[in-house]
């Protein structure tokens, strides 16, 4: 019931409805901004390009065709924001998250901890995918998208929906055997 | 040749675990993998890790936290900043999908109750008018008279798989207005022109909005 709820909001906002705004927003914005906040890797770009997306919402709600579920249509939206924002980013900050990003894998006493927990250390590899591979497990598993959303969202073909997630879950297993923990699979 | 089947088979099932552990897929690809799953420890085996990735994704991101209240107050204070739009009234479509969301699931089911009454009872009537014995003579088929208003109307049933949206540009397109509706059967009466149409220019317009794929079913009437 919320899908078509969602689209009536939509169509008040197209109207100029502020409180169905208001409305849309409560509903969606926390997990557009985890969606954004996992791709851009920072909260304070994350917050300002979630405000981003909804004035977008507001600006095009006249023109949502209703071919897809409102969340599909926002998160195409926040893909788009964050990939433009990491477009933008001046290349050292990317250098000092690359670096971060090395040292999360590095064994020390808190990975020497997560191989004794499988949970955290998923976790913990779950942050170590890269941009591409978190981006589709994240619809997948958090967001509750379908082969077919994913690929509107992503604007990718059916079938390499699949086979990215299918890589992504091996590159999973392969982080996790580095730190200790052998899955059997792939 | 048959190998070679099962192997892609499996392979297709093994891309669709995470979906299936997501609860994301189709009636028809649930029920294969759940097929393949009693048949297969290992695949069996490989969902359980579907699961725990499943877990493991949700956790990760519940624990990042939620926006401040900054981004709100920055969203609003552009928007304020858009300028007016000018408030238009809400489409046929939307007013009947926001008149069914607002109705509970025992008042639908009343009411879909109440639909299938009406139509054992137009059954019937439809029955006992077929059996009553005819009189000589010609008659005509048309309805009789009585619905009072100006103009040329119709009656539409709109195609199951039309939106809203298709829905309210068809009307918009071609000028019509909803004057009453939906009876039972899902149809409504709709103004077609603001004055009677000849019979041979009503029925050239029945045709054309027949072949839309907006219109289920579409016959004039008074």
């Amino acid at each position: 019931m919320q899908t078509s709820s969602d689209d009536v909001l939509i169509a008040r906002i197209a109207s100029g409805d502020r409180l169905a705004m208001q409305v849309l927003f409560a509903r969606h914005h926390v997990r557009v901004y985890r969606f954004v906040l996992r791709l851009v890797r920072n909260e304070a770009t994350a917050e300002d390009l979630i405000s981003e997306v909804f004035l977008d919402v507001w600006r095009q709600a006249g023109k949502f065709e209703g071919r897809s579920a409102v969340s599909t249509w926002m998160l195409s939206i926040a893909r788009f924001k964050a990939l433009s924002a990491l477009r933008r980013k001046p290349e050292q900050e990317l250098d000092d998250e690359t670096a971060a990003a090395i040292e999360d894998q590095a064994d020390d006493p808190e990975v020497t901890l997560a191989k004794k927990d499988k949970g955290a250390a998923l976790r913990q590899c779950l942050t170590a995918l890269s941009a591409e591979h978190r981006e589709v497990v994240d619809l997948v598993y958090y967001h509750e998208k379908s082969v077919e959303e994913v690929a509107r969202i992503v604007g990718i073909p059916e079938a390499t929906v699949k086979t990215r997630m299918f890589y992504a879950r091996k590159k999973l297993s392969e982080l996790l055997k580095e730190q200790g923990i052998d899955r059997g699979w792939p | 040749m048959t190998s070679e089947h099962n192997a892609a088979e499996a392979g297709d099932i093994d891309e669709l675990l995470p979906w299936y552990a997501a609860g994301t897929l189709s009636r028809r690809d649930a029920e294969r993998v759940e097929a393949a799953l009693a048949r297969d420890p290992e695949l069996a085996r490989r969902f359980a890790l579907a699961r725990e990735e499943l877990a493991a994704t949700i956790h990760l991101n519940e624990t990042l936290g939620a926006p401040s209240a900054r981004a709100m107050q920055d969203l609003f204070a552009k928007i304020d900043a858009e300028p007016r739009r000018q408030r238009a009234s809400l489409g046929i479509g939307t007013r009947i999908a926001e008149f069914l969301g607002g109705l509970t699931p025992r008042t639908l089911a009343y009411a879909s109750a109440a639909a299938v009454i009406a139509i054992v009872l137009q059954a019937g009537l439809i029955g006992v008018m077929v059996d009553r014995p005819t009189t000589s003579g010609y008659e005509t088929a048309s309805a009789p008279t009585g619905a009072p208003g100006v103009g040329a109307f119709t009656i539409i049933r709109f195609a199951p798989q039309a939106t809203m949206d298709d829905i309210n540009k068809f009307l918009e397109m071609n000028h019509f207005n909803v004057v009453a509706g939906p009876s039972g059967g899902g149809l409504y009466k709709v103004r077609v022109a603001e004055n009677p149409l000849p019979s041979a220019d009503l029925g050239a317009l029945m045709q054309k909005l027949q072949k839309d794929k907006v219109v289920g079913f579409v016959a004039p009437t008074r």
